[in-house]
């Protein structure tokens, strides 16, 4: 940029020449340059304040347009990762131990009305009706034409009565999302897996809660995101759990009994192989829950784990083990047995009258009740109580079903002289099968104590030491004899060595005074293979009566027995035990050496 | 050189505003894709549930039983007894294979033409 001079020498002359003043050529110029100089500071502060504004203006423009789009949209959460795991259903499923179903759950809809929305309300209900037959179209009718807005209709569609309502084509039914709970096998299990049934819901969804057994037990377990969707693994054993229920149902038809529970047990693991309570019920229609009367009517009733009953004579292999143990008496001591025991008021007797002495093991043999009161007096009361307590019969299963708590063993308010008498036999003292499952798995696998256990484990449970290995022996070899020579002769299973003890208990009467004559609760405590012992198994039938001869009868060696039997011989191979046949001495052959 | 310096400053920023934005996109293009996955992969498990449900129900055993009793003509299926176990020394020994025929054998009988060697 070219400078003007302040004072250009050519007009300062022609000024000078002229008689101007030359100063005001110079006042003149410094003014237009200080105008120059303003001038383009001016535009520059122009430029700058218009830059500023226009910053300004998009970025609060860009804030009111960003303020304005998240206004108007719907709020969503800011993702940064992917999400978890999107195969967790919301509840586990459960299986038996061989990985099989038992509970799953079904992807399926429910149906509700938005009434304001229909278009011809009086045909959408009709039409409902004919399609729901437990639904009345009146109170349907009634429902869409009133003020309300929304109505529930269903549960649970099926895919078939879904496509049904979608034909309906009013724009008022709409469909939800349900899942629900499935089990595939129907009635087998039914008494464990007890059932599920809706917890909140929505019209998105539905919350899935067990009501009863393991799905009550385990509910917060299945439904904790944490297991990744892992299957509860059952003890149970699908295929042996239907063999078992089947013979147990053919049983109490053929011994016109009341009621049936079996409880088939690893006596080492403690694990229940099968578990069974009949009558049962169907989960996936779970009955209500009786009102008034006696719930042990109920099929809900599980007769395993809640029905306590005096179990009879199957506790005096108890009784008769704890005394080998103390040292009081060993297998061929001598037992008087001279009836009836008088005590107070109160008589024992012996089904048949055994003579004046038995061995201690004719005592299980023959079942003799005397025998067996006079060795429990000599055990004592407290000796008497703890061992009982240290088998467990003191307090409820610790098994894995909401309903354990309730099967509490009924004792003897006063555990006089006489209790101990009665209990050693088995009266007096009501329990479960399940108990008397346990209790025999710890008296027979070698005397430790066992906890019985629905959910699968691998391993033996090595508890505390009730009686020494050999004492346990002894046991199994008694009960073995009992159904060699004894009351439970239809207990043979060819090749499987089965042992047990029979127990037929008079059934108390309901108001008390006293026992029924015409109704038992007969027992079938067994063991298999005697020689190496892997199960146990109880049978028990309420009011069985066996009427093939001249009189009903009702004792287990009649009834339960031959029920436990045939359930062995079908459950037997199924758990993979051979059966051990005699193999024939090599004759003629002598090993010799010199 | 100052004016460079500004110049390059410029560009190397919007060079990253170039970078991080088509990251940013990336991302975004990434995770509904992994959403999309997702859902497909719920909505295969859902059918692996049900088909898993249909399997269990179609073999529960009341189910099997009744299907052994109504075909037991043609399969002859028994509930497992006992006496169905055997021992490994009744089971005979695999018959061998037959040994392939390498030299051709006459099967026909008619002459053999003349000036024709037979084997």
């Amino acid at each position: 940029m070219i400078r003007t001079p302040l004072r250009p020498l050519a007009r300062i002359l022609k000024a000078r020449e002229k008689g101007e003043n030359p100063d005001a050529i110079e006042a003149e110029n410094v003014r237009l340059r200080r105008e120059d100089v303003r001038d383009r500071s001016r535009l520059r502060a122009e430029g700058r304040l218009l830059v500023m504004g226009a910053a300004f203006a998009i970025a609060y423009g860009a804030i009111g347009v960003r303020m304005g789009a998240l206004a108007g949209s719907a709020p969503e959460e800011p993702q940064a990762a992917s999400i978890g795991s999107p195969i967790i259903g919301q509840r586990a499923d459960i299986t038996d131990r061989n990985g099989r179903i038992l509970a799953t759950n079904l992807e399926t809809h429910s149906l509700y009305a938005h009434p304001r929305d229909m278009v011809d309300p009086t045909r959408a209900a009709r039409e409902l009706a004919v399609i729901f037959p437990e639904l009345d179209a009146d109170d349907l009718i009634k429902d869409f034409t009133g003020s309300r807005k929304f109505v529930w209709i269903r549960r649970q569609l099926s895919p078939e009565q879904m496509q049904a309502v979608h034909d309906i084509g009013s724009p008022g039914l709409v469909f939800g999302p349900r899942e629900m709970r499935l089990y595939p096998n129907g009635a087998i299990a039914s008494h464990i897996l007890g059932g599920a049934s809706y917890g909140r819901e929505g019209v998105a969804s539905a919350e899935v809660i067990g009501v009863a057994g393991i799905e009550r037990k385990f509910d917060d377990y299945l439904r904790d995101p944490a297991n990744e969707g892992a299957p509860l693994e059952l003890s149970i054993d699908l295929t042996i759990q239907a063999a078992a229920e089947e013979v147990l149902a053919g049983g109490m038809s053929i011994m016109n009994a009341k009621g049936a529970a079996s409880v088939l047990m690893d006596l080492h693991t403690g694990e229940i192989i099968s578990m069974a309570s009949l009558p049962d019920f169907d989960p996936n229609d779970r009955p209500q829950v009786l009102l008034t009367g006696d719930q042990s009517d109920s099929p809900l009733f599980n007769r395993a784990v809640q029905g306590v009953y005096e179990l009879g004579s199957t506790f005096k292999i108890f009784a008769v083990a704890q005394s080998m143990e103390l040292g009081l008496i060993n297998p061929d001591t001598l037992i008087n047995t001279r009836g009836p025991l008088q005590w107070g008021k109160f008589r024992i007797r012996d089904f048949h009258d055994y003579g004046p002495q038995l061995s201690a093991t004719d005592v299980i043999v023959k079942s003799s009740n005397i025998g067996t009161a006079r060795i429990a007096m000599e055990i004592g009361a407290e000796r008497q109580q703890s061992f009982l307590r240290e088998l467990g019969f003191m307090e409820a299963t610790p098994v894995e079903l909401q309903e354990a708590p309730s099967g509490a063993p009924l004792l003897p308010r006063n555990w006089s002289e006489l209790s101990t008498m009665t209990i050693s036999y088995g009266h007096g003292l009501s329990s479960s099968p399940l108990h008397l499952a346990a209790a025999y798995s710890s008296i027979l696998n070698g005397g430790t104590r066992v906890y019985p256990t629905l959910l699968k484990r691998e391993t033996p449970q090595n508890g505390p030491r009730i009686i020494r290995s050999e004492i346990s022996a002894r046991s199994r070899s008694m009960l073995r004899q009992v159904v060699e020579r004894g009351t439970a002769s239809f207990g043979e299973v060819a090749g499987y060595e089965v042992g047990g003890k029979t127990g037929s208990a008079d059934k108390p009467k309901e108001n008390g005074g006293g026992y029924y004559k015409d109704k038992v609760i007969a027992t079938f405590a067994s063991v298999f293979p005697a020689n190496d012992p892997k199960y146990v198994l109880i049978v028990t039938f309420d009011e069985p009566s066996e009427n093939s001869g001249a009189r009903p009868r009702r004792t287990a060696g009649w009834t339960a027995v031959p029920v436990a039997a045939e359930m062995i011989r079908r459950v037997a191979p199924l758990l993979g035990l051979r059966p051990q046949v005699d193999t024939q001495e090599p004759i003629g052959v002598t090993l010799t050496s010199n | 050189m100052r004016s460079i310096l500004f110049v390059l400053a410029g560009l190397a920023v919007m060079a990253l505003a170039f970078w991080s934005y088509q990251e940013n996109y990336k991302t975004r293009d990434t995770l509904s894709e992994v959403r999309s996955l997702h859902a497909q992969i719920g909505a295969n498990h859902e059918r692996l549930g049900m088909l898993r449900a249909e399997w269990a129900y179609l073999n529960r055993p009341d189910r099997l039983s009744d299907l052994a009793e109504l075909n037991f003509e043609r399969l002859g299926l028994l509930p497992l007894m006992p006496d169905a176990f055997g021992r490994v020394d009744q089971i005979i020994y695999p018959i061998p294979d037959i040994l392939p025929i390498i030299v051709p054998i006459e099967v026909d009988s008619a002459p053999v033409p003349a000036g024709e060697d037979s084997l």
